[in-house]
């Protein structure tokens, strides 16, 4: 079962019942026509270049410090450029004797869900990526998981170990072929990020109308580590639903948790994340936006403040473009002792009608005041992230379809 | 260039403007004081056109034209300009995003003479910052000049642009106006307009103004030069405005 809690299905979204998010895997096939292997990037075939680079795939040389592609059940190529880095198919990491030894199934148990279960039972593939000890990958790296068959189920498990005081910056991009109508993707993701080292990883989503997807992810943080995740979904989907869980153990360590979403008609997302301070000093934010032109969202956040001197906010911001779209917001704080500080703030509704006036009074239309408005809600100031990934990011902003207001 | 003829407006159910007639030629500048809640801003917000302004009689007539039915984009594309007294805050755009679109629309190109005004009022450092969020009184002033200057407008409406703003930067707000206003050419030779409210006077240290009007529960009582109004105003207080009102 995914874990949609009760009082949510229960009524909180108003008189619109929540669409119904059981998944039946006999539905999916689970066996995939091979794609050949690549010799290098620049064969990808030029149907896929083209899907695959609004998921931020670049396969010019000399842009990515490394890159893995998986499309459907194949791996069509997996490769470190940078020293000190190393970028394989799970599969080949774990025929290399101990390899994957104290990482494997370490922060996440295969028990925790029925998709992670599903993962476990079924793998096919999914990348590992390490960085030695105190290197700094300075270009990004990217990983591309891809779907082009109609009716598959797609289930990887990630692996990421930052070793002690390295750096690296991920960039990755899943979905599907625009005709592959059904289908399901699984993607479980372990993070191991060590004392000092900095990972982010920017998430871009682009899947079919009539896909699920169930990310399944979980950090772990040492002293002094930092964790940026960013998520941006733009495109209509099915159901999405994703709670990943960030624990920090040692001290000082910070996170944050950026989330960009747009849910048109027909698009059900549900993303969270989980964030667990278990030593002092250790900071957190989690930060969404969310705007539905039709669908439904939920924005979730949960911070727990397990010992003093510990400090996290959520801030969710939620944009209402058309009368059929609903948007939750669900942030949470525990804490756990007396000294700690934790805080939220959550608005949802429409465009103010003084900003568009505002802008008006200027000279712009209503439309391209709006939409400057609708951008600019979008394009939250992410911290820490390179400025290739950024403008990314923003490329994907300006690109999306916020009509339907 | 501009006028208003018996102008009558509403917000709700609430008289706001009785009968209000004002004209500014081509090139002049006028000053307009008043009490607070006399009915200053939404003057300038009917003439803007900003919804709400519920107009009961009258028109307002701008470049030949009767703009009363006019939205206020429209008003705005054909040059009447309002630097408000306290805009909204716009979370995710960024002030300098604002001026790219404003400067894309306009047939010249202010891009040099801009970067000037920019660094005269100080603004280097609110360009990236989301527009009117957190600003101070000062910095409201500041960027709303800047998105004056952008724009370019014909009608230059200034809703207490000395207000909040420090002694330093006053000069400096008082040199944009000047610009916007084209105050360095030869009154006949200045195309543009302005009509600026102000409670202290202060602007006017900065600003000429050719003439000045008292507006009191809604209507335009007097019209004179600035200085002697103000001076009126500060020996005897609008108490004596008030003994004029029908």
């Amino acid at each position: 079962m995914c874990p949609v809690r009760k009082e949510v299905r229960d009524g909180n979204v108003g008189e619109r019942p929540a669409p119904e998010m059981e998944v039946d895997f006999a539905k999916y096939r689970t066996r995939a026509r091979p794609h050949p292997r690549l010799k290098k990037l620049g064969d990808l075939p030029d149907d896929l270049k083209e899907s695959t680079l609004d998921l931020g795939l670049d396969t010019e040389r000399g842009c990515r410090a490394g890159s893995y592609v998986q499309v459907d059940h194949s791996v069509l190529f997996s490769r470190a450029w940078g020293k000190g880095l190393e970028v394989t198919s799970i599969t080949d990491a774990a025929g290399k004797r101990g390899r994957l030894r104290g990482y494997r199934w370490r922060n996440l148990s295969p028990e925790a869900d029925r998709f992670t279960e599903q993962a476990k039972r079924h793998p096919h593939h999914g990348f590992f990526i390490r960085v030695l000890p105190g290197v700094k990958v300075e270009l990004p790296l990217q990983a591309c998981l891809y779907m082009t068959e109609r009716g598959l189920a797609q289930n990887v498990h990630n692996i990421i170990v930052a070793e002690e005081g390295s750096e690296i910056h991920i960039i990755t991009g899943c979905g599907s072929d625009p005709g592959v109508g059904e289908g399901l993707h699984i993607g479980v993701t372990e993070y191991y990020i060590r004392k000092g080292a900095t990972v982010s990883y920017t998430m871009i989503h682009s899947w079919g109308r009539e896909m699920v997807v169930r990310p399944r992810s979980a950090a772990l943080l040492e002293e002094e580590g930092v964790f940026i995740s960013n998520f941006v979904s733009l495109k209509p989907v099915r159901s999405l639903q994703m709670d990943p869980v960030v624990t920090c153990v040692g001290k000082n360590a910070r996170v944050r948790l950026n989330s960009i979403l747009l849910a048109p008609e027909g698009t059900d997302l549900d993303v969270g994340g989980r964030i667990f301070l278990r030593a002092g000093e250790c900071s957190a934010e989690i930060i969404s936006r969310a705007i539905t032109t039709g669908g439904r969202i939920v924005a979730r956040g949960h911070v727990t403040g397990a010992v003093p001197q510990v400090k996290a906010h959520l801030e969710c911001r939620g944009l209402i473009l058309s009368e059929e779209g609903t948007v939750l917001a669900v942030p949470e704080l525990e804490g756990l002792t007396r000294d700690v500080d934790l805080s939220h703030e959550a608005a949802v509704g429409r465009i103010a009608e003084e900003q568009i006036t505002y802008l008006m009074s200027r000279g712009l239309t209503e439309e391209t005041a709006t939409s400057a408005i609708v951008r600019g809600f979008l394009n939250v100031k992410m911290e820490g992230l390179p400025s290739r990934l950024a403008a990314q990011i923003s490329r994907a902003v300006e690109a999306a379809d916020i009509s339907g207001m | 260039m501009f006028e208003i003829r018996g102008l009558s407006v509403n917000v709700g159910d609430r008289p706001i403007l009785r009968d209000v007639n004002l004209s500014i030629g081509k090139g002049e500048t006028v000053a307009l004081f008043g009490p607070n809640g006399s009915g200053k801003t939404s003057l300038l917000h009917t003439i803007m056109g900003i919804p709400g302004y519920q107009v009961l009689s009258g028109t307002i007539l701008f470049k030949g034209e009767d703009i009363t039915g006019k939205t206020l984009d429209q008003r705005a594309r054909m040059g009447i300009g309002l630097a408000f007294q306290r805009p909204p805050a716009v979370r995710g755009v960024k002030l300098a995003d604002l001026v790219r679109i404003l400067k894309a629309v306009r047939p010249d190109d202010p891009g040099a003479s801009l970067q000037a005004h920019i660094a005269r009022l100080d603004l280097e450092n609110i360009q990236s910052r989301d527009l009117n969020l957190g600003f101070s009184g000062g910095e409201t002033k500041r960027s709303e000049l800047l998105q004056l200057l952008a724009q370019g407008p014909d009608l230059v409406l200034l809703d207490e642009p000395d207000s909040g703003v420090d002694l330093i930067s006053i000069t400096a707000v008082g040199q944009t106006i000047n610009f916007l206003l084209e105050k360095e050419k030869a009154p006949a030779h200045r195309e543009r307009s302005g009509l600026i409210i102000t409670q202290s006077g202060c602007i006017l240290d900065h600003v000429t103004t050719d003439s000045a009007c008292v507006m009191v529960r809604g209507r335009i009582l007097c019209t004179g030069s600035a200085r002697d109004l103000l001076e009126d105003i500060s020996n005897k207080g609008y108490e004596g405005c008030v003994q004029c009102v029908p």
